[in-house]
């Protein structure tokens, strides 16, 4: 099944409709149809539009900072014993995480569209950040959504949202986490669908979402790709990234997933463990269902109520996965893993001491399971880790582990 | 002829305009449900939408948020949904329940399982919010065979073009979405309404009912003029929420509420008759 998938996988997937598979599609009330079948036209539009990608390609790097370095971690692969860790330095774009990339190609997109007020929804900040971020320099009207208790949680980015001029929306209702606040997204757009453009942090959401998303994302695999075949001169042995919807590893996996030699490791958020069911991992404990526009692994109790998740990283709380990572874990193309909030923490302060790299605690999970990893590869092996985001937001979260309290 | 067909047959034939009242199934408690549609039914509910619980109804605004809330406080599942309606159907034989809601609980129960157990309960139509025409072709055919219809949404938004495709996909009647928003949201605007309800009167023959926006017996009426089927449903559930701690008080209370916009329906009815 995996060679017959694999085989024009970039020419296949999603199908039109926006299918990985059976996962993905486009799952939203009847308003919203007429929406999304507007931002797949204008997105097929401009997708390979020279204009458009002249501008992207600046913003990125005269804005963003890009290409970002690939850094070959010597000290730490040393004391591994193994593999070769090459980390992938998003962690150094501006807004300290991969996030800004996509934010940067839907604004451009909103533009064009004229569609000039914005919204998104944010867990840790971190989109709502590079959402407000671009939407302050392209002079847009932007609103965020974020559920009340992150919003108690991640004071300093709601007061950085602020300050580059977006409204920061607490929302009350659910949970009161990330998964509520897209819920309020959609309810905004459905009520201000004529002028508002709706900027999704992830590769969720209905079609064309998951694709786009991926699309603009992609830039991270492309880059780590020729930097890697310069360094090494061959192509990696294995991908590593975290999952949360799964933007920064499908970014790193997509252009090597017809390079079948090219093991890929997405790391969920085990949480306090799967087996306490606290956790955040429904590639590898949930069950398929729907939410959020499209069909994917959710968690879910067994009468398809969605149920809340626990991660020490406010980035992969989300009881969701983008579709097409359903896809890739069902035809075996990527393994799905899981790291405990201890395992992640551990990973966090061994890159920092050994690297001089502050690492977030998203993509600490990734390094976390790099780790186990790592020794059982060859010192002529290399293995490339999306360094998704940069450790500054965490500093409260660390230091009250540590039971210190700014 | 399905037991919603018959109906608004039997309501065309009379000259009415159909009633049809939205609840949350076990709000505020599982027990109220049963005796509740009873009462709706007496007030002049002709079809009766029955909503199915869940955690994450992105459709809807703060007053069906909450009520979804307080029936997952008594974890109400859908099982126990259908459970309310075959409760129901023991002493009510006619009057058609739709059920609506979202297509993960409908999903984690598996479409044949759904279908056979609600045909059993006596569920006569069901709406899924979040499933547009295009992503339904296994839904409906399951439905279908079970001679259960599937009613969709038309909205503000939808083209000429996907009025066309839902008119062909859709059983029973069709649900008309008066406003762009959530439920409960905004008031509508009734000749806006009443020219697209023109332009999908072209594509089908099929009953329209009208709902979002609905608040009273004056907009009630003025939905009648032009809709084969008025649906209220935020306003009763406030009323529900308002009478969450007097249970006792609660059918008679909603009751009341539905009371007054089927005379306001009836009385305009007769009017234009």
């Amino acid at each position: 099944m995996l060679e017959q998938h694999i085989h024009d996988y970039f020419k296949n997937f999603p199908d039109s409709r926006g299918h990985f598979g059976p996962y993905g599609g486009r799952f939203v009330g009847e308003t919203l149809m007429g929406a999304i079948y507007e931002l797949e036209q204008a997105y097929q539009q401009y997708r390979d539009d020279p204009d458009f990608l002249a501008e992207m390609d600046k913003d990125l790097s005269t804005f963003v900072g890009r290409p970002s370095p690939l850094y070959l971690a010597e000290n730490w692969s040393q004391k591994l014993g193994g593999a070769q860790i090459y980390l992938k330095r998003e962690d150094l774009n501006h807004t300290g995480a991969h996030k800004v990339n996509n934010t940067i190609g839907q604004a451009l997109l909103a533009k064009r569209m004229g569609k000039n007020r914005i919204i998104a929804e944010t867990g840790a900040g971190q989109h709502g950040v590079a959402t407000a971020t671009v939407a302050a320099r392209l002079g847009m009207e932007c609103v965020v959504y974020m559920g009340a208790e992150d919003v108690e949680r991640q004071a300093q980015n709601v007061y950085r949202m602020k300050l580059l001029g977006a409204k920061v929306v607490p929302v009350e209702s659910g949970s009161r986490t990330l998964k509520d606040a897209l819920n309020e997204a959609l309810r905004d757009w459905v009520t201000n669908v004529d002028d508002t453009f709706y900027i999704i942090g992830t590769v969720a959401g209905p079609h064309p979402y998951p694709a786009m998303v991926r699309d603009f994302q992609s830039v991270i695999g492309r880059e780590a790709k020729q930097q890697v075949m310069e360094k090494t001169g061959k192509l990696p042995d294995a991908l590593l990234a975290c999952i949360g919807g799964g933007s920064n590893a499908i970014g790193l996996f997509y252009p090597f997933i017809e390079d079948e030699s090219v093991a890929m490791y997405g790391v969920e958020g085990a949480g306090h463990g799967i087996e306490t069911g606290q956790h955040s991992a429904p590639l590898s404990a949930g069950i398929p269902g729907i939410l959020h526009g499209n069909r994917t692994y959710l968690m879910q109790d067994e009468n398809g109520e969605i149920i809340e998740t626990h991660s020490i990283s406010a980035g992969l709380d989300y009881p969701g996965v983008g579709p097409e990572h359903a896809w890739l874990k069902d035809i075996g193309r990527a393994n799905y893993v899981s790291v405990t909030d201890d395992e992640a923490l551990a990973a966090f302060h061994e890159l920092t001491r050994t690297e001089g790299i502050i690492p977030a605690l998203e993509s600490s999970h990734a390094l976390a399971y790099a780790s186990k990893l790592a020794p059982t590869m060859s010192s002529d092996q290399t293995l490339v880790i999306n360094l998704s985001g940069r450790g500054d937001k965490d500093m409260h979260t660390v230091a009250a582990m540590a039971g210190l309290n700014f | 002829m399905s037991r919603i067909s018959q109906c608004f047959a039997n309501l065309k034939a009379d000259g009415q305009t159909a009633l049809i009242p939205y609840v949350t199934a076990g709000d505020p408690e599982p027990w109220v449900t049963v005796p509740l549609l009873h009462a709706l039914v007496d007030a002049g509910a002709d079809v009766i939408e029955l909503g199915i619980p869940f955690s994450d109804p992105m459709c809807d605004g703060p007053v069906i948020q909450k009520a979804c809330e307080r029936a997952l406080k008594n974890d109400v599942s859908i099982k126990q949904v259908l459970g309310m309606v075959k409760k129901f159907r023991e002493k009510n034989k006619e009057t058609p329940i739709v059920l609506m809601g979202y297509a993960n609980p409908i999903e984690a129960m598996g479409y044949q399982n759904f279908a056979e157990m609600a045909k059993d309960a006596g569920v006569d139509g069901v709406l899924t919010v979040d499933v547009p025409p295009e992503e339904s072709d296994e839904f409906r055919q399951i439905m279908d065979d079970h001679e259960i219809d599937t009613i969709y949404l038309v909205a503000p938004t939808t083209s000429a073009e996907r009025m066309e495709t839902i008119a062909s996909f859709a059983r029973g009647f069709i649900y008309y979405v008066s406003i762009k928003g959530v439920t409960g949201a905004a008031a509508l605007d009734v000749s806006e309404v009443s020219q697209k309800l023109a332009q999908l009167r072209e594509k089908t023959d099929l009953p329209l009912g009208v709902g979002f926006g609905i608040r009273d017996g004056k907009s009630a009426a003025a939905v009648s003029e032009i809709a084969d089927a008025v649906v209220v449903g935020s306003t009763l559930v406030r009323c529900i929420e308002e009478h969450a701690d007097k249970l006792d008080e609660l059918p008679a209370a909603v009751a009341g509420l539905l009371a007054e916009m089927r005379h306001a329906i009836n009385a305009r009815d007769l009017a234009s008759a």
